[in-house]
C-alpha cells in the first residue's frame, strides 16, 4: 500500500482504472439515448413547434393588417370623395339659396320703390292742391281785404 | 477523539501516504473503493451508486416535466425549455448550425450528468450512508467516470468528422501545413487526457478542500469552501460540454479554399 498513487499499483488508489470505465461509458451512452428518446427530441418538437407556430401567426398577423390597413386607406379615399360631394352640395345650396335671397330682396327693394315713389308722388300732388287752394283762398281774402279797404272811401 | 486512536490513525495514514502528514485526515479515505466483482472483473461500487441516483434524478425530472408537454409551458415544462434552449445555443454555437442537431443530445447529456454529479456530490449529505470500504461522493471524483465520458468524446469527435466528410476529415491534420501533422496527432491523446483530468482533479480537490476543512473545523469555516465548490462544480461541467462541443465542431467544420 505505500505506492497507491501510481497507477494500478495495488487494490485500490485515486488512479485506479478498471471494468467501472467501460461499464460507465455504456451507462452514459444509454443514457444519452434515453434522455434523447425522453427529453432532447419531445422538448425540441414542442420548442420548434411553438416557433412555427409563433412564425406563422405573425406573418398571418402582418397580412391581416396589411388588409387593414389598405381597407383603411380604401374607407378613407371613399371617405374624402363623400366630403368632397357634400361640400359640393352644401357650395351649390348656399349658392342657390343665396340666388332666391337676392331674387327676393330684389323683388322686395323693388316693390318698396314703387310703394314709396307712388307715395310720395300721392304726397306731392295733394301738397299741390292744398297749396293750390291755400293759393287762391289767400287771393280771395286779399282781394276781399282790397275791396273792404277801397271801397267805401 | 483519544489520543491512542489518533495515533493508531495517523500511522495508519502514514502507512498509506508517502509523505509525512500530520494532520489527522483520518476520517478521508481517498482512494478507496467499494469493490463489486463481476466474474473476474473489478469495478466501482460506490461509483455507480452514487451514479444511479444521478441518473435515477435526472430521468425522474425529465420524465415528470415531460409528461404532458404543452404550447402554453407551465410549470417544470419551463425549467425543461430553459435547459434545452440553453443545452442547444451551447451545442449550436461550437459545432455550428449545420450539424449541432446531431450532437445536441450528446453535448446535453454530458453536461446534465456531470453537473448533476457535481452537485449531488457536493450537495447530497452521502456521508450519511457508511459503506463497508470506500465512501459515496460524486461519480465524477473517480478518474474511471471522467476518463469514460473524455474517450466518449474522443470517439464522438472522430466518428462525427468520419462520418461528415469520409477521410477527408484528415484534411484537417494537414492543415493549414503539413507540420502541424504530430502536434494534431498529440492533441488527439492531450484533448481525451485534459478533459478528464480537469475534471477529475477540480472535483476531487473540492471534495477533499471540503472534507479536509469540515474535519478541522466544523462550523461556519467550510462554508466559503463549499459555495466555491458549487460554482466549481458547475463551470466544470460547462467546461467539459463546451469543449466537447468544440472538438465536434472542429472535426465537422468545413474549411473553404
Amino acid at each position: 500500500m505505500t505506492s497507491w498513487l501510481l497507477l494500478g499499483a495495488t487494490e485500490g488508489g485515486l488512479f485506479d482504472l478498471d471494468a467501472t470505465l467501460p461499464l460507465m461509458a455504456v451507462q452514459v451512452v444509454l443514457l444519452t439515448l434515453i434522455l434523447n428518446a425522453l427529453f432532447f427530441r419531445p422538448v425540441g418538437r414542442t420548442v420548434e413547434e411553438r416557433e412555427g407556430y409563433i412564425t406563422t401567426s405573425r406573418a398571418d398577423a402582418k397580412q391581416k393588417l396589411a388588409q387593414v390597413l389598405r381597407l383603411q386607406a380604401d374607407l378613407k379615399e371613399q371617405l374624402k370623395d363623400a366630403r368632397k360631394a357634400a361640400q359640393a352640395l352644401i357650395v351649390e345650396a348656399e349658392q342657390e339659396s343665396d340666388q332666391l335671397y337676392r331674387g327676393a330682396l330684389a323683388e322686395a327693394t323693388a316693390s318698396a320703390n314703387a310703394a314709396r315713389e307712388a307715395s310720395r308722388r300721392e304726397l306731392d300732388s295733394q301738397r299741390d292742391g292744398a297749396l293750390g287752394q291755400i293759393q287762391a283762398d289767400a287771393t280771395k281774402l286779399g282781394d276781399l281785404i282790397v275791396d273792404r279797404l277801397l271801397a267805401p272811401k | 477523539m483519544s489520543p491512542t486512536r489518533r495515533l493508531s490513525d495517523t500511522a495508519y495514514l502514514s502507512q498509506m501516504l508517502p509523505l509525512p502528514l500530520a494532520l489527522p485526515l483520518a476520517e478521508l479515505e481517498v482512494g478507496q473503493h467499494l469493490y463489486w466483482h463481476l466474474g473476474n472483473l473489478k469495478i466501482h461500487g460506490q461509483v455507480f451508486l452514487s451514479s444511479w441516483v444521478v441518473i435515477g434524478a435526472l430521468l425522474a425530472l425529465v420524465f415528470v416535466g415531460t409528461r404532458k408537454l404543452e404550447r402554453d409551458p407551465r410549470g417544470l415544462q419551463n425549467f425543461l425549455e430553459f435547459l434545452w434552449d440553453y443545452l442547444r445555443d451551447l451545442a449550436r454555437e461550437q459545432i455550428g448550425e449545420k450539424a449541432y442537431r446531431d450532437w445536441l443530445p450528446f453535448i446535453g447529456t454530458l453536461f446534465l450528468f456531470i453537473f448533476v454529479s457535481n452537485w449531488g456530490g457536493a450537495l447530497l449529505p452521502w456521508k450519511l450512508i457508511s459503506l463497508p470500504h470506500g465512501e459515496l461522493g460524486a461519480p465524477t471524483a473517480d478518474i474511471n467516470t471522467t476518463v469514460a465520458l473524455a474517450l466518449l468524446v474522443s470517439l464522438a469527435y472522430f466518428y462525427a468528422g468520419l462520418s461528415r466528410k469520409g477521410f477527408r476529415y484528415f484534411e484537417y491534420y494537414v492543415e493549414p501545413t503539413p507540420i502541424m501533422v504530430p502536434f494534431k496527432i498529440v492533441e488527439d491523446f492531450t484533448k481525451p487526457l485534459s478533459l478528464s483530468f480537469r475534471l477529475f482533479g477540480n472535483i476531487l480537490a473540492d471534495e477533499l478542500v471540503v472534507a479536509v476543512l469540515a474535519f478541522l473545523v466544523p462550523l461556519v469555516v467550510p462554508l466559503p469552501a463549499m459555495l466555491l465548490g458549487l460554482f466549481t462544480s458547475a463551470i466544470q461541467a460547462l467546461i467539459f460540454a463546451t469543449l466537447a462541443a468544440y472538438y465536434i465542431g472542429e472535426a465537422v467544420h468545413e474549411s473553404h479554399h
